[in-house]
């Protein structure tokens, strides 16, 4: 089953709103509440992230019997070095974005750290698409 | 530590309406930043925050927690106390700095994460 949504850039009202509607469909899985947790912080921070430095974008989440991919795709700018914006710390966060509690550094690193695999490409210019990976392990007894 | 405890030791007011204050919290977790708060991934956890804007309400919401206590006097909006009790998130306010909230309530037996 694969899921699509659209990410505005700049609409803080809005940011969440997907990861809000895929959490709905992750629950009526049998899957544990850690491991949703862990694919909805890291699909939020990354629908943050779209939100908050993208043109806008959009996320497509496909759920198998084995895993859950999620591909995250703006429209640019881009990311100039990757390895600096997955360090921990390193923002390049407006104003209007650390109003909103976020810009702290930590989206990328925390991304990674809850997925069980990120890949991103991005270049000055380009767009960016990250994939995330999720390994499915079901609660006892389905 | 129940939600209707801490309500007791910070002078607190509930703003979702009417709701059990039965529900045990086990750590307590003050911050402004949004960021920090995606980094927990304990459960049963308070977040005391400043922070009065949708994002501390939709961060509560993908983090599984089910109650914010907002400090300083913040009051958060119709909009986010719409969302809140859409998504069962108990909103408590109260006019006590974050320092001293924290500082009560780490007092009463409210442990910290880390």
């Amino acid at each position: 089953m694969t899921y699509s949504y659209d990410v505005q850039a700049k609409n803080f009202t809005r940011a969440g709103a997907v990861s809000s509607e895929f959490k709905k469909e992750l629950k009526k899985l049998n899957l544990p509440s850690a491991l949703i947790k862990r694919i909805i912080i890291a699909l939020y921070e990354g629908e943050v992230n779209v939100v908050a430095h993208s043109y806008g974008g959009s996320i497509t989440c496909t759920i198998s019997s084995e895993s859950v991919i999620i591909t995250i795709q703006d429209t640019g700018p881009g990311i100039p070095d990757i390895a600096l914006a997955m360090k921990e710390g390193f923002s390049t966060a407006s104003d209007e974005v650390r109003e909103m509690g976020f810009g702290a550094g930590m989206g990328m690193a925390n991304m990674k750290k809850n997925s069980d695999s990120l890949h991103i490409t991005s270049a000055e210019g380009k767009e960016t698409r990250i994939d995330l990976s999720f390994l499915l392990t079901f609660e006892e007894g389905t | 530590m129940t939600l209707e405890e801490v309500v007791k030791h910070v002078n607190g007011t509930v703003l979702t309406g009417e709701v059990s204050l039965t529900r045990e919290v086990e750590y307590g977790f003050s911050s402004d930043l949004m960021s920090d708060v995606l980094t927990l991934l304990d459960d049963n956890i308070l977040l005391i925050t400043g922070l009065s804007n949708n994002q501390a309400v939709r961060t509560a919401e993908m983090s599984d927690i089910h109650q914010i206590l907002f400090v300083r006097g913040k009051m958060p909006d119709k909009g986010m106390i719409q969302m809140a009790k859409e998504h069962g998130i108990t909103l408590i306010a109260t006019s006590y700095s974050m320092f001293r909230t924290s500082g009560i309530l780490y007092n009463a037996g409210l442990p910290y994460i880390y």
